[in-house]
């Protein structure tokens, strides 16, 4: 027995690294974002706003059941430019996207959104950027992804592209996979 | 075409490297002295040649050749120069090579100065020094080319360095780091020689020792720095933040102390043989499983490198291979190793031994510490972050009877000794603590603080032991300076290790008590008061840098009156990235350190502005300079430059 103890060590990180083994594959479907926000997995915030058609919603209005990716944007933004043409993609592909019109004025909001297309079910007009500070905005464009239960799942400072999407999509596939479980069990 | 010749060269070290595995090995196995000795110039070969692709890797950072995508994501035409030089290992790919060039640098320093080991250790401390090269160059070269060219469209001008990175301390801190880290390594293929021979006594521990003790230096100083830079540059005023990162860095360095104290009774006694060797492979892996955690991206981090799994899984890999390999020939040939000769309850190898055990244990405490919210997060159980109120908790209870058997442990004698001997010199050390703790836990606050008297309480406990110690040692000498000149070098770098620990504990423990910090709204020609300082805003302004604007606050601090000093806080807007970053304003002496940091503008010309007075701070640093200075003397030692001296076991003393 006492022979067998010096290979203690050995045993002992070989089960070490079996574990990393295994977070190196979670981490693989599951990255850890960017900037962890201290929101990740947390409820998105309760909010009670206007759309940029005028009127009046609040957090039900977000939470549908459905997996929603939430989009923050101004027509101040450059890069929210670049990231609009991907994002129309998504949208066509079935993906609910809801904005978040940051500190902008209404009027060049509507401008903007005419010159380029409307891909949004509807925009949350966040003027004074009271929810942008409640969900952690550091600045625009940031997407977000919301389960069906209005849970902060994922959270991307900066444009969402090809490649970011790669990372987010199996993300968002497993949330919407398991919305319809929810679906489907009640 | 530099590039292009900096990643050929890189493949020619890659291959050099490999013959500087095989080929000695393959000597040992002949017993051919010429296979053996060939390992000198491959090693030479192979460091000239990571070398020259790590320099061209500088020209075309200096030269901003943003058609390389690494130079494009981490350098800018508008950098200055020093920064675009310390920019090549600002991020994952050129901190890697620079890691390479480190390891081979060693590997280099044992071929050149090793004149005193038989041939057979030196061929095989190489050969796995060569295996170790070529896992990094394979690991550089397959997946983190910084050569990769950004063609046919490249890059108008870089994305700039992080302008956290855009200072002093980084240009100095990674470089000191990976030679304290890579260091280990030496430690590491030593013990891999010493199983693979089964030769493990007095003798190789002396070879040893003075490899350590550099590479242990230079940790200890890389560390330090890094806490240093953290305090000034991330504008919190803290100075550990026990960060994934950190933790990583902290590690090996905690192995690594155990590791320096347990060669000392493996060189003097030919005792605690397994435990040196475990400790001598441990140190170096936890150095590798930092790597890993810092690059593959399994945890968070403020500091963390731009992750990516595939990196992990060939780092995870390769130290499976390193690690596992090693611990595989420990136990395969440690069954059979004699038992080792005893030493009484009462001895310095007693000493040695809590040391290293609660070393050990602090180490664990760190890793379970960090990799615990990875545990919970990967079984789904949600996500944890364990917070410095653990890592602090467990630091004061192991650290302190650490300190307290520090004290009386350096004044033991080897093998045996007698309560009675060191009792006299133990009670009056006590004595004057007590007093000296008390009356400046009464005096130094403003009231009474337990946490300050603990750490002046620590402090004199080790140093009047030290001075009465060194009183007994030059006592029987001619005269003083003679008794002084007699004593060796080793015994000045334990006493002046031991000393820098004590500074670094008053650093820690003072500041804790002594630091008071506020956040005020100042607006030009508002004053503030704290500590007796008297902090005045002169006025706002714009300062242009080379590559940022920044809002200025000029602060002038008087004491009774009397001009102390000004400083200037900042806040930067770096052009080329679009960040924000905030400079704080320091005026630092021995004795306390004036610290403002600026917020957040509040209009009407007011600025939120953070204002720290931290007595002590730098005790903290500067400590762990003696320390890693102590160790440095150790080396210097003549009895590790004696050449060709056989003997068996520990007689020198």
């Amino acid at each position: 027995m006492k022979k067998l103890l010096v290979f203690l060590p050995l045993i002992l990180f070989i089960m070490v690294a079996s574990f990393f083994f295994y977070a190196l594959q979670v981490r693989k479907e599951r990255p850890v974002s960017e900037l962890a926000s201290a929101l990740i997995d947390r409820p998105f915030p309760e909010f009670e706003l206007q759309t940029l058609e005028g009127q009046m919603i609040n957090r039900n209005a977000l939470v549908t059941g459905e997996v929603t990716l939430v989009n923050v944007w101004g027509s101040w933004c450059i890069a929210c430019r670049a990231e609009h043409p991907y994002l129309q993609e998504l949208a066509e592909s079935g993906v609910r996207i809801v904005g978040i019109n940051y500190k902008d004025p209404k009027e060049s909001a509507i401008e903007w959104l005419n010159r380029f297309g409307d891909i949004a079910e509807f925009h949350i007009v966040d003027r004074d950027g009271r929810l942008g500070i409640n969900l952690g905005v550091y600045g625009a464009p940031e997407t977000y992804l919301i389960d069906s239960q209005g849970y902060i799942r994922y959270k991307k400072v900066g444009i969402v592209d090809d490649y970011e999407w790669a990372k987010i999509k199996p993300v968002y596939e497993r949330l919407v996979k398991q919305s319809e479980a929810v679906d489907s069990g009640a | 075409m530099i590039p292009e010749f900096g990643h050929l060269a890189l493949v020619l070290a890659l291959c050099f490297s490999l013959a500087q595995t095989f080929v000695p090995m393959w000597g040992v196995r002949q017993q051919s002295a010429v296979l053996m000795n060939v390992s000198v110039p491959l090693v030479l070969m192979a460091f000239l040649l990571t070398l020259v692709s790590f320099i061209f890797l500088e020209i075309s950072f200096l030269r901003d050749d943003f058609s390389l995508v690494y130079a494009a994501n981490n350098s800018n035409s508008l950098l200055p120069w020093y920064y675009k030089f310390s920019a090549v290992w600002g991020a994952h790919e050129g901190s890697m090579l620079l890691w390479a060039l480190v390891l081979v640098g060693w590997s280099l320093a044992v071929a050149l100065f090793s004149g005193n080991l038989p041939l057979e250790v030196r061929a095989i401390v190489l050969s796995v020094q060569g295996a170790l090269a070529v896992g990094f160059l394979l690991f550089i070269i397959f997946t983190s080319n910084p050569f990769d060219r950004m063609l046919p469209f490249p890059a108008a001008d870089g994305a700039d360095l992080n302008p956290l990175l855009q200072d002093f301390g980084l240009i100095v801190h990674p470089p000191l780091l990976y030679m304290g880290y890579v260091g280990l390594s030496v430690a590491f293929s030593f013990a891999v020689a010493a199983l693979i021979l089964g030769r493990l006594d007095a003798e190789w521990a002396r070879w040893l020792r003075p490899w350590i003790n550099t590479a242990w230096a230079f940790l200890t100083g890389g560390i330090a720095l890094g806490s240093w830079w953290a305090y000034y540059e991330l504008g919190w005023g803290g100075w550990w933040f026990w960060d994934p990162v950190e933790n990583a860095s902290l590690m090996p360095w905690l192995l690594g102390t155990a590791l320096v104290h347990s060669l000392a009774v493996s060189e003097k006694r030919n005792m605690f043989k397994r435990w040196t060797l475990l400790l001598a492979l441990f140190a170096f892996s936890l150095s590798l499983l930092g790597a890993f955690l810092v690059r593959s991206g399994v945890l968070t981090s403020v500091h963390a490198f731009a992750s990516d799994p595939e990196r992990g899984v060939f780092i995870l890999v390769f130290l499976s291979i390193v690690i596992g390999s090693s611990l595989l020939l420990y136990g395969l040939r440690m069954k059979d190793l004699e038992a080792s000769p005893g030493f009484e309850p009462v001895s310095r190898e007693t000493a040695l031994l809590i040391n290293n055990v609660l070393f050990v244990l602090m180490c664990a405490v760190v890793l379970l510490g960090t990799l615990y919210p990875l545990v919970i997060d990967m079984f789904g159980l949600g996500s944890v972050s364990v917070g410095p109120p653990y890592f602090n908790l467990f630091a004061a209870i192991i650290f302190i009877p650490l300190l307290l058997a520090m004290a009386p442990g350096q004044i033991l004698r080897w093998k045996r000794d007698q309560l009675s001997r060191i009792k006299p010199t133990s009670l009056l050390s006590l004595a004057i603590s007590l007093t000296g703790a008390l009356l400046l836990g009464f005096l130094l606050p403003p009231e009474f603080s337990v946490v300050l008297t603990a750490g002046a309480f620590l402090g004199l406990w080790v140093v009047t032991h030290g001075l009465i110690d060194l009183r007994k040692q030059i006592k029987n000498a001619d005269g003083f300076f003679a008794g002084l000149k007699r004593l060796s070098l080793s015994y000045w770098g334990m006493q002046l290790g031991h000393l820098g620990v004590t500074v670094c504990v008053v650093g820690i423990t003072f500041s804790v008590a002594l630091s008071d910090s506020r956040d005020a709204r100042l607006a030009p020609g508002d004053t503030y008061d704290l500590n007796g300082y008297h902090f005045e805003l002169v006025e706002y302004r714009q300062v242009r840098g080379p590559n940022y604007v920044a809002d200025e606050a000029f602060v002038a601090v008087t004491k009774n009156g009397r001009p102390v000093t000004e400083v200037f806080p900042q806040k930067r807007r770096y052009a080329a990235s679009d960040q924000v970053m905030t400079e704080a304003g320091i005026s630092g002496n021995l004795w306390r350190d004036l610290y403002v940091s600026m917020g957040e503008p509040l209009g009407g010309g007011a600025w939120s502005v953070r204002i720290y007075v931290k007595p002590f701070v730098r005790w903290i640093w500067y400590g762990a300079m003696l320390t890693a200075l102590g160790a440095l003397l150790a080396v210097a030692d003549k009895r590790y430059r004696r050449r060709g001296v056989t003997s068996t076991s520990g007689a020198t003393l």
